[in-house]
């Protein structure tokens, strides 16, 4: 675990740049993140999951897996691919400013 | 008055739970009711040994209703819906069975069709699982006539049924290719959504280690979006291809379908949220699950299964007496994983610990992470302990819903 600086705020970040303290995140720190990924400009649709899953996450400990965020988000898990390319839930958690999803046991 | 106990599910969860019940209760205390739609039970583990003809269908089914304790009464029907507000359970014969209790262990329902393509045209002809008893001797023929080419094993995505299967279904097929001589006339590829061999780092770079050693390609972060099995492909939403003669997939899992009818028992996927430590349901006080019906983050497998039913069976006594219910499940969880030429490996972890070397349960047992003889033997013999005294709910000495620490090498890693 360090601290850096994102958007020149000082956060705390795990070794794969998750924020381990999501009340230390805002909107700025997610648009700087998103660019460092390859994420010029965040979308309306990119807010959408990023939110949803940042909600999601702070209401029950634990960030959704790509499945129940294609089915509850309304964001189709094709298009999850599309807008997060790579891996749309651990991407938007990090846009998001929660822990790295754990992966399933 | 009798109290009514009703379980959902007769398979390993809510038969053990069943015969424990019953053992914990006079029968004017508490009647114990079964439903399950059908009366085949499935040692599930056995599956895995189907395709290659080491042990054939009728030989890991039996009644479900000869496993049950004398006093259980069995309902062979579907269920319907369950009214948790008013506390009864719809069949699909239009029977209403009211509660006090109710037990969920409907397990999970594989989803082949919600991968587009996988149940189309090639399906149990090029692209098969061995989650199934039919799939699992449809891919025995398919190999018995397998003459090399591409072998591409695949889990669609977490969570499915024991995690480590796929795994060892692909140690076994480099077995029985190279018992049968085609293995030099075959690639073999496992691929998977996770970014390693497992889910947990320690076994994962065992496994990867032995993955390497025996020739397997391993592709990660695959998130299988489409099949074509007439062409051969199987297509991830990223756009990567994996080409494939057979394809071996574990298809997505849910919950029962009967739970998305039920008003707040289920999540987005069909599992029942349920108390991580007391294994009662959020939906509601009188409603326990187990196995992998339940959305906890444990494995879903039969060792997991068998430590909740512990549990449960005193929760559901201290609920019904009013008493608070004990935290008492970890996570605990334990598999044997095949890695083929009669050897195994076996693994021991929970909530918190993931699995470490060593031995189980204690110093003197069996090796942790390690390949060997006595494992192989150990999952063998599951199959008598799984019907003799798992089912019928015995207490095996040693084993205990906690996981055990003696033995093994915590300061292995942090
Ligand atoms: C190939 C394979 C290999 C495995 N290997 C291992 C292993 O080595 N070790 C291990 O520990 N575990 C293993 N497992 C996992 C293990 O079999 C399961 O975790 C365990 O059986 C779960 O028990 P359960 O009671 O939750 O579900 P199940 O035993 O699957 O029982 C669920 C029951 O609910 C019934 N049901 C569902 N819906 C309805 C409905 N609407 N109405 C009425 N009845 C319904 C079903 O008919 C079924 O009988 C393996 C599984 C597979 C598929």
């Amino acid at each position: 675990m360090a601290t850096t600086l994102i958007a020149d705020a000082p956060v705390d970040v795990d070794d794969e740049g998750f924020l381990t303290d999501p009340a230390q995140w805002n909107e700025a720190i997610a648009e700087a993140i998103a660019r460092e990924n390859g994420i010029p400009q965040l979308t309306d649709r990119h807010w959408l999951v990023v939110r949803f899953m940042r909600e999601r996450y702070l209401a029950t400990g634990m960030a959704p897996s790509i499945r129940a965020l294609g089915k509850e988000s309304g964001v189709p898990v094709k298009e999850l691919y599309e807008l997060f390319p790579k891996g749309p839930a651990k991407l938007a958690a990090k846009i998001g400013g929660i822990p790295k999803p754990k992966g399933c046991i | 008055m009798a109290k009514q106990i009703v379980i959902l599910g007769g398979g390993t969860g809510g038969t053990m739970t069943a015969n424990r019940l019953r053992r914990r209760f006079d029968e004017d205390e508490a009647e114990v009711h079964v439903v399950d739609r059908d009366d085949r039970h499935v040692y599930q583990p056995g599956l895995l040994f189907v395709p290659f003809g080491l042990t054939g269908v009728e030989d890991i089914v039996r009644p479900r209703a000869r496993q049950l304790r004398k006093g259980i009464t069995f309902h062979e029907q579907a269920v319907e819906s369950v009214e948790p507000e008013r506390d009864r359970v719809l069949l699909e014969d239009g029977t209403a069975l009211p509660y006090d209790v109710l037990v969920i262990a409907t397990g999970a329902r594989l989803q082949p069709e919600e991968t587009e393509g996988l149940t189309g045209p090639g399906w149990n002809e090029r692209a098969f699982t061995f989650y199934t008893p039919e799939g699992a001797e449809r891919l025995r023929q398919a190999l018995d006539w397998f003459d090399g080419g591409r072998i591409v094993v695949n889990l669609v995505d977490m969570p499915i049924k024991c995690p480590v299967a796929p795994l060892e279904f692909t140690f076994l097929t480099d077995w029985f290719l190279r018992e049968n001589g085609v293995r030099s006339r075959t690639e073999l590829v496992y691929a998977t959504p996770l970014d390693a061999a497992f889910t947990k780092p320690v076994a994962s770079e065992h496994l990867a280690g032995l993955l390497e050693e025996k020739e397997i390609e391993l592709v990660t972060e695959l998130n299988a979006g489409e099949v074509d099995g007439v062409g051969g492909k199987l297509i991830g939403y990223d756009g990567r291809e994996v080409d494939f003669d057979l394809l071996v997939t574990v298809p997505l899992h849910g919950g029962a379908e009967y739970l998305e009818r039920s008003p707040g028992l289920a999540d987005a996927l069909g599992f029942v949220p349920t108390d991580t430590s007391t294994l009662q349901a959020t939906a509601s006080p009188n409603v326990f699950a187990l196995g992998d019906a339940t959305d906890l983050p444990a494995s879903k497998a039969g060792s997991v299964t068998h430590f909740e039913a512990e549990v449960l069976t005193e929760n559901v006594e201290r609920h019904l007496a009013g008493k608070e219910l004990v935290a008492g499940f970890d996570g605990h969880a334990n598999c044997f994983i095949e890695t083929g030429f009669h050897k195994a490996l076996l693994i021991d972890f929970n909530y918190d610990t993931e699995p470490l070397p060593g031995h189980y349960p204690s110093a003197f047992g069996l090796p942790l992470l390690k390949e060997s003889r006595l494992n192989h033997l150990g999952k063998l013999m599951f199959q008598w302990v799984y019907w003799h005294a798992l089912l019928p709910g015995r207490d095996i000495p040693g084993i205990g819903p906690e996981m055990p620490t003696r033995g093994k090498k915590l300061t292995a890693r942090t």
